[in-house]
Formats: structure tokens, sequence, C-alpha cells
């Protein structure tokens, strides 16, 4: 469980509201994509990822970062049951999809990454603080079923 | 600027306040402003080194080893720290090469930093 002041769970809803969160969705994939090329290993199937440009514009790594992201709004709805809410998605990620939970956690910080360089001086050290928690709370749930 | 990734990390990652148990650690601290200084020092100095990293670097990754002994996570905390400030800094310039880049470089000087080790 992750433990949110009233204070940081509005710093997370208030900039979730500004979100467009299909844009950034397949940005935080391609950007995923992009810095740690070996989580390519999970995404064969999803055509050309030789190089940034081709990242950034590959429909399948736009669709499928904008459902991650999708996936990741639940998360806000239920910050007092992520391990709940995640529980499935969890089962999914270790028995089908076999990925090992450290792509949870790069993932987590990219989108901390984009939310700061989208926002900029809007984003503050107590966005970060907040959003750090959120990120890591929601890798935890979905790690949280492997066996 | 420089300034601004210490007190960042100490908060999003508290626990790497243990190694400054020593400092002041309250909003604005002298002594936090300053130590990121010298952080953002020897970073310039690494960016002016790029391509013979590990000499330029090789008497921090002795004190690294030797005296301060910092485990190797808190760099990838610090690292990513420096990232979103440059993000935050730089809003809408940080394009994926770039931060692919910044993020393989600051990755190269945590190696090298650590590279002493044992």
């Amino acid at each position: 469980m992750v433990h949110l002041s009233s204070d940081e769970k509005g710093h997370i809803t208030s900039l979730w509201g500004k979100v467009n969160i299909e844009q950034t969705g397949g940005e935080a994939l391609g950007r995923l994509l992009i810095v740690y090329p070996w989580t390519s290993r999970f995404f064969d199937h999803f055509g050309d990822l030789s190089n940034a440009k081709a990242v950034m514009s590959n429909p399948k790594v736009l669709a499928h970062g904008a459902k991650v992201l999708v996936a990741f709004g639940d998360a806000i709805n239920n910050l007092d049951h992520l391990k709940t809410t995640f529980a499935k998605l969890s089962e999914l990620h270790c028995d089908k999809l076999h990925v090992d939970p450290e792509n949870f956690r790069l993932l987590g910080n990219i989108i901390v990454i984009c939310l700061a360089e989208h926002f900029g001086k809007e984003f503050t050290l107590e966005h970060q603080v907040a959003w750090q928690k959120l990120v890591a709370g929601v890798a935890n749930a979905l790690a949280h079923k492997y066996h | 600027m420089c300034m601004a990734p210490k007190p960042w990390t100490f908060l999003s990652f508290p626990e790497t306040k243990t190694y400054f148990a020593h400092f002041d650690l309250s909003s604005g601290s002298r002594q936090v402003q300053a130590h990121g200084k010298k952080l953002a020092d020897a970073l310039t100095l690494a960016v002016s080194h790029l391509d013979d990293l590990p000499a330029a670097l090789s008497s921090l990754s002795d004190l690294h080893a030797h005296k301060l002994k910092v485990d190797p996570i808190n760099f990838k905390y610090l690292s990513h720290c420096l990232l979103v400030t440059l993000a935050r800094h730089h809003p809408g310039n940080m394009n994926p090469e770039v931060h692919a880049s910044l993020d393989k470089f600051l990755s190269y000087v945590s190696n090298i930093l650590t590279s002493k080790y044992r």
C-alpha cells in the first residue's frame, strides 16, 4: 500500500487531469524503448524499433503506450487499493507476459520524466515526491502476484 | 539549476539522506547547495572528457570506493533526479534522443564511480 498525504493525492490528481493520457502513454513507452533498448525484447512483434524516429512513430508503440497509461489511471482512482486493483494485471505480467518487474520501475521513472518535461516549472518538487511514491506503489502492486 | 537535484533526491528517495547525517538538510541549506555545486563541477569535468572518462574520474572513483562507499543504487536515484531537473528546466526540449544520451552518460559515470568498489 502506498501512503500518500492528502496534499500528495492532490498533486497527483490535479496534474493527471491535465495529462493527454494517450499521447503521454505513447511517448512514455517510446522513451522506454529508446532509452533502454533491451526492453524491446517484449515487443518483437511491433515491427521497426531500430531508431528513435521509428519508435516514436510506430503505431503499435503509441497504441500500446496509450493502453498502459489508461491502466495507470486506475491507480489514480484507487490510490488506497493498488494491490487489489492490479492483481489480475500482476498475474498476467508474471504468468503470460514474463516481464521482469524491474521494467515497471523503469517505466514509472520515465513517466515522471515525461511529466517534468511537459509541465516544466509547474512540476514542483512536491509533485515529484508524490509521483515517485505513486509509480513505486504501482510497480510494487504489479510485482505483487509474482511467484 | 545545478543545486536542484540534491534536495529532490533527498525528498523523493529519503534513504539517500543516510549519507548526509552530518549535513543541515533543511530547505535552502548552504551545505546542500555547496555539495550540489561540487557534483555539478564534477559532471562538467566529465562532459569535457567524454572520450577518456575513466582517467578523468579516477580520483573520484578512488574516493567513492575507499572513503565514501555509497551504495551503487544511489547513483541511479541521483541520475534520475538530474534527468527530472533537466526536463523541467527545458520543457519540450529534452527529446527522446537527448534523454537517451544523457541517461547513458550518467549511467557510464555511475559505473566508473563504482568501478573500484571490489
